[in-house]
């Protein structure tokens, strides 16, 4: 995986290799269910109810997958059956390489930026398959959506920027991981924005204004039924697992592989997990409008701020800046 | 097909189609998603769009305007599903019969276009949130 390795990358055994390639993708695949089983354990839990049985994402995927397919008559229906296994492969790709990075550290320069580009893919594949649906409620839900991704993603890159900053100008994720950048005050910041702003691309109150049942009818997944409704589904539970683990990586000081490094990983992602469903469940919806407005206005604002005292702290060498 | 009945009974996701109801079924089908009947535990979940249903709660006796919206709902969900008929009305047009308005029940509405339609019918005015449980629960093991 890419030729400009960075040194460090420890070589693993032609077994493990093999098994970790065969393990990977099932693997992403059942954390998904299990995480967006906590998400909906944990929602029930807050509002004082028992919750959904631990096996109840995967009864709903299997079901989704026994069920008719329905594509509406005008609907462009080559890129409306494609989006979704395009979204699904977007976000399993960015979880091989966050894993890869974590278990054998085959990391090269600029997989951060990669990761940037992966982590945009499934929102594409959403505008993209609801503008090809024909109905006049994904329409609204994709304008929307394209108007939410420009909205998150320039706050989400600066915050990005500031902790290149604080790492010492690295564009290497598995470098970036050496560092716990939360514990500065630029660091933390940038923590919060981005955290927002994975909220954001989750599609998560107070941010899920693309797939508001209640105004259009589940939006941009209107027209969706069947077995592509299932890979939706997918997208968003495997987005459950990559996107919280990448907030780690970048901002947490990352996973280990043994002992307590492993356990104090799992414990930061089940932190950033919880944090996301808690931040879910005491928010209303905002509107589109009020949503640029935070991102690009009060977000810009923090992060710039943020990334001031970053370059001050690293020039003068004070850490916790 | 054994799998997927399997998977369809753990996991009913219903569409609230209201045909004309004096809205206090409606009520009572709002009243199964809170905090003390909790259907999420059985996986019942109440979805915006019909394509992603699998079970129609219908209310009401279907009038004139609602008979065309009905049908094409039930065209547009896919199968297998199964329509409720929650509530008097729905079941048999209750007192509403001789209205000059009604075109209904519901079950006549959908038989027109698919006579094999899995219907169940839980009657009542308004039925108990927990007789809808009931209603779901036998209607999922005959089938």
């Amino acid at each position: 995986m890419g030729a400009v390795l960075e040194g460090k990358g420890k070589e693993m055994s032609t077994p493990l290799n093999i098994l970790f390639w065969i393990v990977v993708v099932p693997g992403t695949i059942v954390l998904g269910l299990v995480a967006s089983w906590i998400a909906r354990k944990v929602s029930a839990l807050v509002q004082w109810r028992v919750g959904p049985p631990l096996l109840q994402p995967l009864y709903d995927v299997m079901k989704l997958m026994g069920k008719e397919i329905l594509v509406p008559q005008e609907a462009q229906r080559t890129v409306f059956m494609m989006a979704p296994l395009v979204g699904l492969a977007g976000v399993l790709l960015l979880s091989i390489m966050l894993w890869r990075i974590t278990v054998a550290q085959t990391a090269f320069v600029g997989d951060i930026i990669v990761a940037i580009y992966l982590m945009v893919l499934p929102s594409l594949a959403l505008i993209l398959g609801s503008s090809a649906s024909a109905s006049p409620h994904a329409a609204v839900g994709t304008s929307r959506e394209m108007k939410l991704v420009m909205g998150y993603e320039l706050p989400l890159v600066l915050a990005f920027i500031v902790v290149v900053i604080k790492t010492g100008g690295r564009l290497n994720l598995a470098a970036i991981a050496q560092h716990t950048t939360v514990l500065s005050i630029s660091g933390m910041l940038a923590f919060l924005v981005a955290l927002l702003c994975v909220q954001a691309k989750l599609g998560f109150v107070p941010f899920d204004i693309a797939e508001s049942e209640t105004e259009v009818a589940s939006g941009i997944i209107i027209e969706y039924s069947g077995a592509l409704l299932a890979g939706w589904k997918l997208m968003q539970t495997t987005m459950l697992v990559a996107l919280p683990l990448f907030l780690v990586m970048v901002f947490l000081g990352g996973f280990g592989t043994t002992g307590w490094a492993l356990a104090a990983g799992i414990g930061k992602y089940v932190l950033v997990l919880v944090l996301i469903i808690l931040i879910k469940n005491t928010n209303p919806r905002v509107r589109i409008d009020q949503a640029m407005k935070f991102f690009w206005v009060y977000c810009g604002i923090a992060l710039v701020v943020a990334i001031i005292l970053a370059a001050i702290g690293s020039s003068c060498g004070i850490n916790w800046l | 097909m054994s799998w997927q009945i399997e998977a369809l009974k753990k996991s009913v996701w219903v569409f609230h189609v209201n045909t004309g109801a004096c809205n206090n079924c409606d009520i009572e089908i709002v009243n199964l998603l809170t905090p003390k009947f909790d259907v999420e535990r059985f996986g019942i979940k109440l979805v915006g769009s019909p394509r992603h249903a699998d079970a129609l709660l219908v209310t009401g006796a279907v009038t004139a305007q609602a008979a065309p919206r009905l049908r094409e709902v039930y065209r547009q969900t896919p199968k297998p599903c199964v329509v409720f008929c929650i509530g008097a009305c729905a079941c048999g047009t209750g007192i509403f019969e001789t209205g000059y308005h009604i075109v209904g029940p519901v079950d006549k509405i959908i038989k027109e276009i698919d006579p094999d339609a899995i219907i169940a019918y839980v009657p009542g005015c308004p039925p108990k949130p927990e007789a809808m449980i009931s209603g779901i629960v036998k209607a999922l093991s005959a089938i």
